[in-house]
């Protein structure tokens, strides 16, 4: 049967439906959202920033992918926070010793040390809580290279101490800018 | 708006089994992640191989805690990738490997493992082959995995 008409009236609002077939899949909104994607392009960049983030998530995640043009760390800062407002511990395993350091009361948050400029280094951070504004902001990220007899494996912590939300991340190298490819995406999980 | 972590597959091991393998992995997504609850026949390490790649194209590092020593260690040129431990008991491992699907970098993955009978292990591995990943086989070393063991795939899709 042709369809010749459409009242507005006729339309169901709830529960939304993915498709006008009969016995479809209710639509459900997912937990785990994609905000935006950032590609370094041709020529690199000494940092990539997200701003503007919504406040209507409970946490975020960043994954990337990124090679620094040689070996450095690689650190963020929150709303554009310069000062020596941060503070981090770590866990390194080297391929040969297991070693732990911190930075207090420097200007940046710390994810780890990309020690090749020749394979990409993955990093999973997460950052909890990042709009409550009753609490100093505490991440978490998994970073890792491997360049076939070097390279790192960590697992840090950052503090940051401010209380505000989090409505922008830049993420940089410590001296180095990221080659041109290198990949980030921010997420928010309801 | 879209979800954006979506399962792909989930295989349960109804019998023992040499290895797990998840092959005509779709190209949509941007990264993948495989969570495991699993178990070996006897201690061991566990492993990954992409794309049916037995060659001695991989290496990794890996930093563990084994609740009387902390250590790290590497491999060179193997066969394989590197997890974690996995025992009778059954270990829970997190891997998380980005941009899957790009033919110009080799691949990273990165993965938890906590299993309370043997170690809490981190771990990067590195897959030296610019291939997009279309399978994935994960495997205990020498021995295999036992009955109950689950691993799920899920696909994450960036904007």
């Amino acid at each position: 049967m042709a369809v010749t008409r459409l009242k507005r009236s006729s339309i169901l609002d709830d529960p939304k439906y993915i498709s006008f077939l009969a016995g479809n899949t209710p639509y459900s909104a997912g937990v785990f959202e994609s905000i935006g994607t950032v590609t370094v392009g041709a020529g690199g960049a000494s940092s990539v920033t997200f701003s503007s983030i919504p406040s209507t998530y409970k946490h975020l995640q960043i994954r990337l992918t990124a090679t620094p043009t040689s070996a450095d760390n690689f650190a963020f800062q929150f709303n554009g926070d310069t000062a020596a407002n941060y503070s981090y511990h770590y866990l390194a395993g080297s391929g040969s010793s297991a070693t732990a350091g911190n930075g207090v009361s420097i200007s940046n948050g710390y994810l780890g040390y990309a020690s090749t400029a020749s394979y990409p280094t993955s990093v999973i951070l997460d950052i909890l809580d990042y709009s409550n504004t009753s609490k100093y902001k505490t991440t978490r990220d998994l970073l890792g290279n491997d360049a076939n007899g070097s390279g790192y494996i960590m697992l840090s912590s950052s503090l940051w101490s401010n209380t505000a939300a989090i409505s922008s991340i830049l993420l940089k190298c410590d001296a180095q800018s990221f080659i041109s490819g290198s990949t980030f995406a921010l997420y928010g999980v309801k | 708006m879209a979800t954006t972590y979506d399962p792909i597959a989930t295989q349960t091991l109804g019998s023992a089994s040499a290895s797990v393998t998840f092959s005509s992995i779709p190209s949509t997504y941007t990264d993948l992640i495989i969570v495991s609850n699993a178990g070996s026949t006897v201690t061991t390490n566990d492993y990954i191989r992409f794309n049916g790649d037995t060659g001695a194209n991989y290496s990794w590092t890996r930093i563990y805690g084994t609740g009387s020593a902390a250590g790290s260690s590497r491999g060179t040129n193997t066969n394989e990738g590197f997890i974690g431990d996995v025992t009778t008991t059954l270990a829970t491992e997190i891997l998380q490997i980005q941009n899957y699907t790009n033919t110009t970098t080799y691949k990273t993955v990165i993965a938890r493992s906590s299993n309370s009978s043997s170690a809490v292990t981190a771990s990067v591995s590195t897959w030296r082959n610019t291939a997009a990943i279309t399978s994935i086989t994960l495997l205990p070393g020498s021995t295999t995995w036992i009955a109950g063991s689950t691993f799920t795939l899920y696909g994450i899709k960036a904007a």
